[in-house]
């Protein structure tokens, strides 16, 4: 069974509370963090994808033109929730996803703290099951 | 490249080797990486050099010495660590035919201490011969993922010290049960596509219907091994006609079945034909013997529903499987008309409350009984539930066409 795990945050977390301004020490542990948990996943033979996203600042909104051409629009307001990185899991059990959303959830934050944040779990749409009739 | 003749021995011969090496020289683990070498070596050499007069023997024979040079940088690399090497006393073995590597190789891929995926990844690679590279692709994940889920099962299985030998007459049904699981869930990924937008996954199909025809052929005699292959030839011969030409789900009632493959028909129902009279009936010829009775109807009116609700029932009795018990309902209904159906799922419906399954199936028996508005709420219900992609377009289809 395939999920997503995602990581959000807010605008304003990004840059006034968020891990802009986390001591060295701080941020380096939650890097670490990060790339031991995606190395564990992928020892364990249930990584898919993992990646963090570049910060709001650069998001853009794109639609079509009446023409079919891109149309970008500015930033998201300061209090829009955005996605800062994300995981897909291959794993045997929904149980199994809990387990590895709650890890990521405790990745460490100021003073080594976790910061138990909210992963929001999707599990990815799969083909139909058995036969039906 | 090899001509697919070449392609089908080396596949067929994986098994017989690997399970040759292991009997010999112990290890598992460091034999399966021989083996797909010696593999690999042969679609190199073969298609330049020509077949070797004794295949078998060839790949044998460069997979002890694959082996042989992986247990010597292994040793040195232990060396470097510092690690006391470990020599592998390979336990001592009765003398084996092919045939008896083969099984005792399957039952040591299907083992019980694996997880399903972990034991479906190691026996497509060991048994069926298939490169990390392609189980990967067919389960939609990196190959260095898969490598991993390999490895570790392989890890498993030696930290497990099974012996190289066929399981003892106690174990042997409990494990070949095993082995039947593993094969009708590599079936039923590549048949229903438990992953990813497309339907189907042929490759894994034909796999395991090649993987279960090898074992029907080391065990003739088993009356279920018998029941599965059936029951795969007979729901694979519906393939082509089970999706659209946008690759939407068409249920059975409608497909086309001048698409049906006849000549897997045939063989599905010859097997079970031969099977069924041999006592010792179980849930896989019983299911095959379902998949016939709608194979062999020359259009979806000319089903025999008595007959089908007969078998659910047996098949019920045999398995408490809720799953069953909406089928059998369904069965009910096309026989006794759909309020007997849905007197049927009341029954049982605390036990599937929340499925997508029970919502979809009350919607068809609403549907049938005339009441559009209920049959509407509950195909949207199940589409909301589904955790999967054309079916939900199918169910959200079937609301908007009420």
């Amino acid at each position: 069974m395939k999920y997503m795990m995602l990581m959000g945050g807010t605008m304003a977390g990004s840059k006034a509370m968020g891990i802009h301004t986390w001591p060295k020490e701080d941020l380096q542990a939650h890097i670490r963090f990060m790339i031991g948990f995606a190395k564990e996943l992928r020892t364990n033979g249930e990584l898919v994808a993992a990646e963090g996203l570049a910060g709001p600042e650069q998001a853009k909104l794109v639609r079509a033109g009446k023409d079919g051409t891109p149309v970008t629009d500015g930033v998201f307001p300061e209090s829009k929730e955005f996605l800062a990185g994300f995981w897909i899991i291959d794993v045997e059990s929904e149980k199994r996803a809990f387990e590895l959303a709650a890890r990521a959830s405790a990745a460490p934050g100021p003073g080594g703290v976790p910061l138990n944040m909210a992963i929001e779990l999707r599990q990815v749409m799969a083909g139909p099951p058995e036969e039906f009739i | 490249m090899l001509e697919p003749r070449a392609e089908r021995l080396l596949r067929d011969l994986a098994p017989q080797v690997l399970g040759a090496v292991v009997r010999r020289y112990g290890d598992f683990g460091i034999a399966e990486d021989a083996v797909q070498e010696a593999l690999f070596a042969a679609s190199l050499q073969w298609p330049k050099e020509g077949l070797p007069d004794d295949p078998r023997a060839w790949l044998i024979r460069t997979a002890a010495r694959r082996l042989a040079d992986l247990r010597r940088s292994d040793a040195a690399r232990r060396r470097r660590e510092n690690e006391v090497a470990v020599e592998d006393v390979a336990a001592p073995v009765e003398p084996g035919t092919p045939e008896d590597d083969s099984l005792v190789l399957i039952f040591m891929c299907c083992h019980p201490s694996l997880t399903p995926s972990s034991a479906i990844a190691l026996t497509l690679r060991a048994f069926g011969g298939l490169t990390t590279a392609e189980i990967a692709h067919a389960f939609l994940v990196p190959e260095a993922t898969m490598a991993q889920r390999i490895s570790r099962a392989k890890q498993t299985i030696k930290a497990s010290g099974v012996p190289f030998r066929l399981p003892t007459n106690e174990e042997r049904g409990e494990r070949l049960s095993a082995v039947l699981h593993v094969l009708y869930l590599v079936f039923n990924e590549g048949y229903t596509s438990s992953a990813g937008p497309e339907l189907q996954r042929t490759e894994l199909s034909s796999e395991a219907i090649r993987l279960t025809r090898a074992i029907h052929a080391l065990l003739p005699e088993h009356c279920e091994v018998a029941g599965l292959l059936a029951l795969m030839l007979l729901t694979d011969a519906r393939r082509a006609a089970r999706t659209g030409p946008h690759g939407e789900l068409i249920p059975l009632t409608e497909q086309d079945r001048s698409l049906w493959d006849a000549a897997e028909i045939a063989e599905g129902v010859a097997l079970l034909t031969a099977t069924l009279p041999r006592g010792a009936v179980g849930p896989y010829q019983l299911q095959a013997a379902i998949a016939a009775v709608h194979d062999e109807a020359k259009d979806a009116d000319a089903t025999d529903w008595p007959q089908i609700l007969a078998l659910y029932g047996l098949l019920r009795r045999m398995a408490d499987n809720p799953m069953v018990m909406l089928n059998e309902a369904i069965a009910l209904a096309m026989v006794h008309g759909p309020e007997a159906g849905l007197k049927a799922l009341a029954a049982f419906e605390d036990r599937l409350r929340g499925h997508h399954r029970l919502d979809a199936t009350r919607a068809h028996l609403l549907e049938r009984a005339g009441d559009l508005p209920g049959a509407a709420a509950h195909y949207r219900a199940a589409a909301e539930r589904t955790t999967n992609g054309p079916e939900r377009d199918y169910l959200l289809m079937r609301a908007a066409r009420l």
